[in-house]
């Protein structure tokens, strides 16, 4: 019996490490690539927020998803990064410290994790529920202290700084867009494997032990309570460094991004990429920056719609997009993808029946509302609407149904078609479990 | 630890209350390294409530209980184990997101001292990895290595369930109900196997199969309401006055079909 021939698709990916130097090449070279295929200067500034949103979502899921800890308030700590490096950036600029700017990160970083270990030591005591409600009490804390000294938070307006100073280094400035965006990139693919790393060692597994079951663990030498600290210092410090780069990108750091909207978008987005598995949170970053970005600028009920598609996650998907494409892989490893093709196409156009005919509603609702004065005829996608008319309420509802109907009779379809070929997979796994 | 100490393990007049219910009445016991325990009595008896006791889940209302001649009042779980007792829980308690290999190292990992290490990867954790095979081949899953624990059969969580508490190399190991809900055929293999693993350690099981408690154990301890009221050689308990005076129903009969049935 040789190795290869052992059971259980486990060991099929156990057996891809050139595999994983590939990911890796690949995850920098999309890095490096990225700018010169999109090279206008909004798609740059939404690379180089890519950038920092993903070392912070998977900062988060280092307690989410490897830790089984909901943190509310976990903004605290990248934005107290963002001040302390923005402080450290004009104390650099006026001559008070020498620091290079590419540095400045680690500064925010290191701050990031000492409020980890000052905060989290309360917060660690207790997992679970309890957890959760004390992250969102001292994430209110922080952001009414933060309102309480505008001699360090800036007040309403904000601190703002310059990451253009000193002697250029090999002529880098940090002026132009792109030298940060590669500054942020070195960062990002630096985080993602040091984090990667962490989910290998001792601490790192012991953590998912604890998210499993921390009575048990208590009963084989550990104390819970360490392990969460211990990941939760870690975890501030990666939040620190996201907080540093963004202070960097810029160069204004306001009170808001030490509050709940932002703790609740990095809750958000590492939960639509999926918590389960480690990539889950890179998928869920660059959501954010689209939805933040694009999509906001696209339409006014864009958080409307976040909301939604949040809402069917968490009831149809709750492992997110990554394990959505995890179970595709396993099915495909198993050659059973093909037949389920027509019914992901048959899901794909019914879903967007069903979305059609409701934006045309939430749009023509959010028209009434706010472009009243614009009267009664709005865009949407090219045509002319009168939302006020009679008629295209009725055809926006009528298409909606109809997709309704048309959705749930491919749901069901695709249910049946799901778990026929899960059972395929079950008898060829079995199969093969007898022949060895 | 001291290895002075004549006993693995001592209770002496251990008591706990639950409110004003006093579930454990003075408790004591006296355990030599290398002994096996069967410790039973009737439903109520307090069996898992002295479990608890020892393992450090609960605190004792009074009395002591001493590891190797040492103290253990007041300490927390994991400061127990690191003293160098393990136990099993009645009903399954795994990591039931992790592998098989994965449940077994990280049973092992404080007793190799791994503690909260994050600078070395546990795959250049040779000892913590081959003990971990070991414990896995011992409790026969080699062939289950990356299923998840969540995904394993009855028979073999159980058989986890023993395995990450003998993987820390503890010298006194509580099992609590280790054949509880098997079939008979898996009973008897089950024995076996917990006889195989646990040669050389004390240790204390709590068991409602008389067959299970005669197979198993050199002394029997027989808790009623709270109290060890004959704790002997299984013939001697078997003809002590007292024990057969609280137990004379179910289980002297229980235990004497099986005696039959041998």
């Amino acid at each position: 019996m040789t190795a290869l021939q052992q059971t259980g698709w486990a060991d099929r990916f156990r057996h891809i490490n050139t595999g994983r130097w590939m990911v890796w090449g690949g995850y920098a070279l999309v890095m490096i690539a990225a700018p010169l295929l999109w090279k206008s200067s909004l798609s740059l500034t939404m690379l180089t927020q890519m950038g920092i949103s993903i070392i912070a979502c998977l900062a988060f899921n280092m307690l989410l998803g490897q830790g089984g800890m909901l943190s509310f308030g976990h903004a605290v700590y990248s934005g107290l990064g963002s001040f302390f490096a923005i402080h450290a950036l004009n104390m650099a600029s006026k001559g008070q410290i020498t620091l290079p700017v590419s540095l400045v990160p680690l500064v925010a970083g290191g701050f990031g994790a000492l409020f980890a270990v000052l905060l989290g030591f309360v917060t660690t005591k207790k997992a679970g529920t309890p957890f959760a409600m004390i992250t969102l009490g001292v994430g209110e804390l922080v952001a009414a202290m933060a309102l309480m000294f505008p001699g360090f938070f800036g007040g309403e307006g904000g601190i703002t700084g310059n990451r253009v100073q000193g002697q250029p280094f090999l002529g880098i400035t940090y002026g132009p867009q792109i030298q940060l965006y590669y500054l942020i990139a070195i960062y990002t693919f630096i985080c993602t494997a040091l984090m990667f790393a962490f989910t290998r060692t001792p601490l790192g597994r012991m953590l998912n032990a604890v998210r499993d079951n921390p009575e048990r663990v208590e009963f084989i030498g550990y104390n819970t309570q360490f392990v969460r600290y211990f990941a939760f210092i870690a975890s501030g410090f990666f939040m620190g460094i996201a907080g540093g780069l963004a202070a960097l990108n810029f160069e204004i750091v306001t009170a808001e991004v030490v509050g709940a909207t932002r703790s609740g978008a990095y809750l958000l987005f590492t939960f639509l990429g999926g918590a389960v598995f480690f990539f889950g949170p890179i998928i869920g970053a660059v959501l954010l920056v689209l939805a933040l970005v694009l999509l906001s600028e696209l339409t006014q009920a864009w958080l409307l719609y976040l909301g939604l598609v949040f809402t069917f996650m968490v009831m149809f998907a709750p492992g997110g997009i990554s394990s959505l494409i995890m179970m595709n892989l396993r099915v495909a490893s198993f050659g059973k993808l093909r037949p389920l093709i027509g019914s992901y196409l048959a899901l794909a156009g019914t879903a967007a029946t069903v979305l059609l005919g409701a934006a045309v509603m939430i749009e023509m609702v959010y028209h009434l509302q706010l472009n009243e004065a614009l009267g009664p005829v709005m865009k949407f996608m090219g045509a002319s609407l009168n939302a006020k008319g009679f008629d295209t309420w009725f055809g926006a509802c009528f298409v909606m149904l109809v997709g309704l109907v048309m959705f749930e009779m491919a749901r069901r379809q695709f249910v049946k078609e799901w778990g026929r070929t899960q059972e395929e997979i079950e008898r060829l796994i079995k199969q093969r479990e007898a022949a060895t | 630890m001291n290895p002075a100490a004549e006993f693995a393990l001592e209770l002496r007049d251990v008591r706990k209350s639950f409110g004003k219910t006093e579930i454990i009445r003075g408790a004591s016991l006296q355990v030599r390294p290398g002994e096996r325990v069967a410790v039973i009595g009737p439903n109520g008896a307090g069996k898992s409530t002295l479990f608890n006791l020892i393992s450090g889940r609960f605190g004792s209302t009074s009395g002591d209980i001493l590891l190797h001649g040492e103290k253990l009042d007041g300490l927390k779980p994991y400061e127990i184990n690191r003293k160098g007792l393990a136990r099993s829980f009645q009903v399954s308690n795994l990591f039931v997101r992790l592998s098989v290999f994965e449940n077994l190292r990280c049973a092992v990992l404080w007793s190799l001292n791994y503690k909260y290490s994050f600078w070395r990867f546990l795959a250049d954790a040779k000892d913590a990895n081959a003990r971990a095979e070991e414990v896995m081949h011992m409790i026969k899953l080699d062939k289950r290595r990356d299923v998840l624990a969540m995904n394993l059969t009855y028979a073999e969580q159980r058989a986890l369930e023993i395995g990450i508490t003998i993987a820390g190399g503890a010298s006194v190991i509580l099992l609590d109900e280790p054949t509880a809900g098997m079939s008979r055929s898996e009973t008897a293999r089950f024995v076996n196997l917990i006889r195989e693993i646990t040669v050389g350690k004390t240790l204390l099981t709590v068991e409602h199969d008389m067959g299970v408690v005669f197979g198993l154990a050199d002394k029997i301890a027989v808790l009623v309401y709270g109290e060890v009221i004959a704790f002997d050689t299984p013939e001697k308990v078997r003809a002590n006055d007292r024990v057969k005076e609280a137990y004379l129903g179910s289980v002297l009969a229980e235990a004497q079909a099986a005696e039959a049935g041998h």
